[in-house]
């Protein structure tokens, strides 16, 4: 692939940067200030970075519970963003969503949201939406390969596709859903791409730890859903590196092969990025360490604004019942 | 009262006109259910609307709850879908995105977005439908924060309501019984709200308050005429919506009459006349100078047989008969009288013919 010094940068720092703030919430985590589950994307950076990478401000994405590198993928606000882990009246959600409801409107994240598959017909209808409005913006969904089980899955691609919507879906697969493998959950024929292109719609599959990989993919779908040729669906292998839920990895558990776990990290989206971007000149260390500088004093001014900011009054427990 | 602009028109047609001039007057809202453009388009409620506004009223693929995700999400993007479902019954395989999305949505990311949706849903019983075609889920749904559901008697109502129900952003559920599709009433031509979240009475009267919703007003007002010519004077409370609950004219009834029999065409446990009950219980219990009752289905799935829905479906003269024993009076024993024409339990009056 030619070298696009200002793209690979772009999708560099967008990883990193998503990294670095996962780490962050790691580190805090334990300090049971954040009171709300959180779901760590370390691993999986290179999927929302190189699929954003594509998108226009306004273009709108939907999410689910592991969000936070979408969310800051697509340029939300990392102080509302942290604030609202925090259960402030300054996070994204005023304290009433917490990590599982991301929502920054300024750049058309329209919200994230933890039932499995529970976001992908209403990203769908945010794609009916907007084409019924003749926007020209393209929807992007991101979910995880167990949504692929559920029923609303294959509802939503069939509508889709029989009005050639505006919409790109973007599944993740990390292989587990929670604990449960892969293995147990589908037959191992079982190809999503086959079901997408069943409901004839577009279908690519990709390495999801190759952010510039990824981008080149997503690029081909989001411009062939932009042009009203209709969706597409897009599988990225991945991996977590991190427990389901919370700050810590979880080997103890076993459910997850060492062999497997080492596989995967040697795979690392972001180590590998950045090892290729030195090899072929476009940073060097001395750059990468101010890059890393730079973002760890933003995510650091984020944390205080979010420890400093005030809790939600008590009378928001019952205000935004009703628009 | 009914005056030179109002005309007589059912129920269903109250629906269908009210939907029309929605139609006609913000391009942002859109008709989509099962059958919506079909030959008989829903009872007749929605037909004509295709020749009339085009691709804004369309029918979509048997998938409840990805169609009712892709209603919420449309709503997110400036749309005000009217989501439409010819039994309540199918309604249950979208409980995931109505509860989880459309009645959170607003709450859940700290009121920055809304969800302008209308979901009717229709109710029925009777003519053999059985357990799954003959459910009200109304409380299930009325339990659920963030909701509002309202349930019209009238054909005036069932106008008013529904136009309030379009322009309110929040999501709505609309819920209509089919022994009411056929009810006449007078209607205005021009479009007009009614408010979501007040009761009406029916008829006023100081011995006792009969509060219910729906098909089930109609019973009341039945039980009342029959009360009446034994100098009971019923008052009859139309809640109209089920939520929000107008709990200030209940306890206003019930402080007035010192009498409550809550009425439902659903089943009694945990439902719309439990909660009219609690209200009351809460608000002003000492009050009372008998023991509240609840008239609704028994606590068992629909039985199909004609010969079974007899014993089933709670009728005016099951109001009449609690109303009596709060008074010391012998109870009504057989049911048919109540019924001119007197053709069975099964259907709303002698007019309608199966199928249903």
């Amino acid at each position: 692939m030619k070298i696009n010094k200002k793209l690979f940068l772009a999708l560099y720092y967008q990883m990193l940067r998503i990294r670095m703030v996962e780490e962050k919430i790691c580190q805090l985590y334990p300090e049971q200030e954040m009171r709300c589950p959180v779901h760590i994307c370390i691993g999986q950076e290179g999927i929302a970075a190189g699929v954003c990478a594509n998108l226009k401000q306004d273009d709108y994405v939907l999410s689910n519970h592991r969000s936070h590198g979408h969310f800051l993928a697509k340029g939300g606000n990392l102080k509302a963003m942290l604030a609202e882990l925090y259960g402030k009246a300054s996070g994204c959600s005023k304290g009433k969503g917490g990590s599982m409801h991301l929502v920054d409107l300024n750049v058309n994240f329209l919200g994230s949201t933890p039932i499995v598959a529970g976001m992908i017909p209403v990203a769908v209808g945010v794609a009916f939406g907007s084409a019924l409005k003749k926007e020209k913006k393209v929807t992007v969904v991101f979910f995880g390969d167990a949504a692929t089980e559920e029923g609303v899955f294959s509802e939503s691609l069939n509508f889709a596709a029989l009005k050639k919507l505006p919409i790109v879906f973007v599944c993740e697969n990390n292989r587990y859903s929670v604990y449960s493998p892969l293995s147990a959950r589908q037959p191992k024929e079982r190809d999503n791409l086959m079901i997408a292109k069943g409901y004839g719609i577009y279908a690519q599959r990709g390495d999801g730890n190759d952010a510039a990989s990824v981008y080149q993919i997503t690029k081909k779908a989001v411009r062939f859903a932009r042009n009203r040729k209709g969706p597409a669906f897009l599988q990225f292998d991945t991996y977590r590196y991190r427990e389901h839920c919370g700050h810590s990895f979880d080997h103890e558990l076993n459910y997850r092969s060492k062999r497997e776990f080492n596989y995967w990290l040697k795979k690392c989206p972001l180590g590998n990025f950045e090892k290729k971007l030195i090899k072929r000149g476009v940073v060097d260390k001395k750059e990468i360490f101010l890059i890393r500088a730079k973002v760890q004093q933003e995510i650091n001014m984020a944390v205080e604004f979010a420890k400093k900011s005030p809790f939600p009054e008590k009378k928001e427990v019952l205000t935004d019942i009703y628009a | 009262m009914p005056n030179n602009r109002m005309r007589e028109i059912t129920y269903k047609q109250a629906i269908l006109e009210a939907t029309s001039q929605c139609l006609a007057k913000d391009r942002m809202v859109y008709v989509i259910g099962l059958g919506v453009t079909d030959p008989k388009g829903i009872f007749g409620t929605t037909l004509g609307l295709k020749e009339k506004y085009g691709s804004r009223v369309m029918d979509m693929p048997v998938a409840e709850n990805a169609m009712t995700g892709v209603a919420i999400g449309s709503s997110l993007v400036g749309m005000r879908p009217i989501l439409t479902h010819q039994r309540v019954d199918f309604t249950v395989l979208s409980l995931d995105q109505i509860i989880n999305n459309a009645a959170k949505w607003h709450y859940m990311f700290g009121g920055k977005m809304k969800v302008p949706l209308v979901i009717r849903m229709i109710i029925g019983m009777g003519w053999g439908q059985g357990p799954q075609h003959s459910q009200n889920l109304s409380s299930l749904l009325a339990s659920i924060p963030g909701l509002k559901v309202v349930m019209p008697a009238t054909a005036y109502d069932a106008k008013g309501l529904l136009i309030s129900a379009v322009e309110d952003d929040n999501p709505v559920i609309f819920i209509e019984h089919r022994w009411l599709h056929g009810t006449y009433g007078y209607v205005p031509k021009k479009m007009y709200k009614e408010p979501i979240g007040k009761s009406k009475i029916m008829k006023r009267g100081r011995d006792v308050t009969i509060i219910s919703s729906s098909y089930m007003v109609l019973e009341s007002l039945r039980a009342a005429e029959l009360l009446k010519k034994e100098g009971i004077e019923a008052e009859v409370m139309d809640l109209r919506s089920i939520k929000p609950l107008d709990e200030e004219s209940i306890i206003k009834s019930v402080r007035k009459t010192h009498r409550l029999i809550a009425v439902d065409g659903g089943w009694m446990n945990f439902g719309v006349a439990s909660e009219v009950i609690a209200l009351a219980a809460e608000k002003g219990c000492g009050l009372l100078k008998n023991n509240p009752q609840r008239i609704t289905f028994p606590d068992t799935p629909i039985p199909t047989s004609h010969a079974l829905a007899k014993h089933y479906y709670p009728r005016a003269v099951d109001i009449c008969n609690s109303v009596r024993t709060m008074f010391n009076l012998p109870g009504i024993p057989e049911k048919p009288s109540v019924i001119k024409g007197g053709i069975g339990f099964d259907v709303p009056d002698k007019t309608f013919k199966g199928p249903f």
